[in-house]
């Protein structure tokens, strides 16, 4: 069963490049602080085994123009997963919404408004959605990767 | 956990797919409300990413990732909690002194776990005998002798949801040569039934929803410790007595009153119940009929309401239920006959 989902993950975007000029392909990796070989704690992130509440999860996004043409005005969405509270992102191009996609902008720029009308700024853990939004057209044969963080609430 | 990928969703490409991009992501952001323990184990976490782009030939096209699924799996963790705001205070040789605890599931899954208590296990004054476990089977948090369940390991191990909790109570007998103010320690452990061990240790496939089960912060072995404190009282008499002869003076003299006085003092902790004093008129004297007296206030020969009596021979005097540090002062007069 595992190798046959293995195989079924690794032949699916293949599938798709086949299909389509642009793939998109989504992993999640567990991070977890081990000891490293000099004995500092360093970051890794695993295939995930086993996953409990408070984990920290690293969303890879790898995208790809396998098609002959330049895709221009690229943008890509994803909602945080249910379950999961958004950590952040080393990415500074990224502009996150609070409010399900409505309105974007930089964290520091949001805000959340109560129900009663009160706002407040908003932190990670209020992020819904991330988007990257390219200036510059992905070349025909080129790729490149994105990730955010999250824990499991 | 259960970790899956699918296929990329079949080519879309479509005009104002940017718009339809935005709506498609928005599903899922409102969460259901955050336990302390964290997402259920069982819940799959999925996540999916959409790009939208446009071609030289002016279409837009919009492609979706494929999906990933983790499933969350079940942290085992379990706590145990004293819920007396302090000793119990119980009587040595008393048999079905209570203490009060609190078991909490803190894990993320429907988890049983397996009670046990040490009531030997030492840094105390006394060894209390646990007879029984009671589970607050009514959920009302008192003791409820014959509707809250007797405890039986293996049979009736209490289940709980994530972040629900059972109050127990145990049942010890306090043993007879327990002193006045010892303490007596009784140890509830609660253990996953799933496993427990050292924290990481993982069960698999035996989490709820079929991931895996893995053993949280506590080692999912919660245990805390309840205390007794033995109230022990006991009382001391003390006798005097003063006599008066016909001409202002103390002669033991025929004629001669002499006024006695018990002085009843209880010591320790706690109380005296039903203490009882009786005292026999001395040979060679007479009762003084209605000189019996309790705290100063005069009290009837008669078996009555009162709490003294004449009976011929003694006096007897009722206390009733006597606290520790109290002293109780009973007068009587005899005529030396």
């Amino acid at each position: 069963m595992k190798i046959w989902l293995a195989l079924l993950a690794l032949l699916a975007p293949a599938t798709a490049m086949a299909a389509e000029p642009v793939s998109l392909t989504s992993k999640v990796f567990v991070e977890r602080v081990k000891p490293g070989a000099d004995g500092k704690p360093v970051t890794v992130r695993e295939e995930p085994g086993v996953v409990t509440p408070g984990d920290k999860l690293a969303f890879v996004l790898r995208y790809r123009n396998s098609g002959g043409q330049p895709a221009t005005g690229f943008t890509l969405t994803n909602p945080i997963p249910p379950s999961v509270a958004f950590t952040g992102t080393d990415d500074a191009s990224a502009s996150v919404s609070v409010d399900g996609g409505k309105s974007w902008g930089a964290l520091a720029s949001l805000k959340v408004v109560a129900a009663d009308g009160t706002s407040r700024p908003a932190v990670a853990a209020d992020v819904t959605h991330i988007r990257w939004s390219f200036g510059q057209p992905i070349a025909a044969g080129s790729g490149g990767e994105l990730s955010f963080r999250g824990v499991v609430e | 956990m259960r970790y899956q990928a699918t296929g990329a969703k079949s080519p879309a490409f479509r005009k104002n797919a940017a718009l339809a991009a935005v709506t498609a992501v928005s599903a899922g952001i409102f969460a259901s409300p955050a336990l302390a323990a964290g997402t259920p184990a069982g819940t799959n976490i999925t996540n999916v990413a959409t790009a939208t782009y446009e071609l030289p030939n002016g279409d837009e096209a919009s492609v979706d990732s494929n999906i990933v699924t983790l499933m969350v799996d079940e942290l085992l963790d379990v706590s145990v909690a004293w819920g007396d705001p302090s000793d119990v205070s119980a009587s040595a040789g008393a048999a079905g002194q209570r203490l009060k605890f609190t078991v909490t599931n803190g894990g993320n899954g429907t988890e049983s776990f397996a009670l046990a208590t040490v009531g030997n296990g030492g840094g105390d004054d006394f060894d209390p005998i646990v007879t029984s476990i009671v589970l607050d089977t009514n959920g009302n948090g008192a003791y409820d002798a014959g509707i809250d369940t007797v405890y039986s390991s293996g049979s009736n191990d209490p289940e709980l949801d994530p972040d629900e909790s059972i109050t127990v109570f145990v049942l010890s007998t306090i043993p007879a040569g327990a002193g006045d103010g010892h303490r007596g320690r009784v140890d509830l452990t609660a253990v996953a039934k799933t496993g427990s061990g050292a924290p990481g240790l993982s069960f698999a496939g035996q989490g709820q929803g079929g991931g895996n089960a893995v053993v949280g912060a506590t080692g999912a072995d919660g245990e805390d410790d309840g205390y007794y404190r033995v109230a022990k009282a006991s009382v001391a008499f003390v006798k005097s007595a003063a006599i008066a002869d016909a001409f202002g003076g103390t002669a033991a003299a025929p004629g001669s009153t002499i006024t006695y006085t018990l002085a009843a003092t209880v010591s320790g902790t706690g109380s005296l119940a039903n203490l009882k004093v009786s005292d026999v008129v001395p040979a060679g004297t007479t009762y003084k009929a209605g000189s019996l007296t309790l705290e100063g206030g005069a009290l009837t020969d008669s078996a009555d309401a009162d709490a003294g009596s004449f009976t011929g021979t003694a006096i007897n005097v009722g206390l009733g239920t006597v606290a520790a540090g109290t002293t109780r002062t009973i007068t009587f007069q005899v005529r030396i006959d």
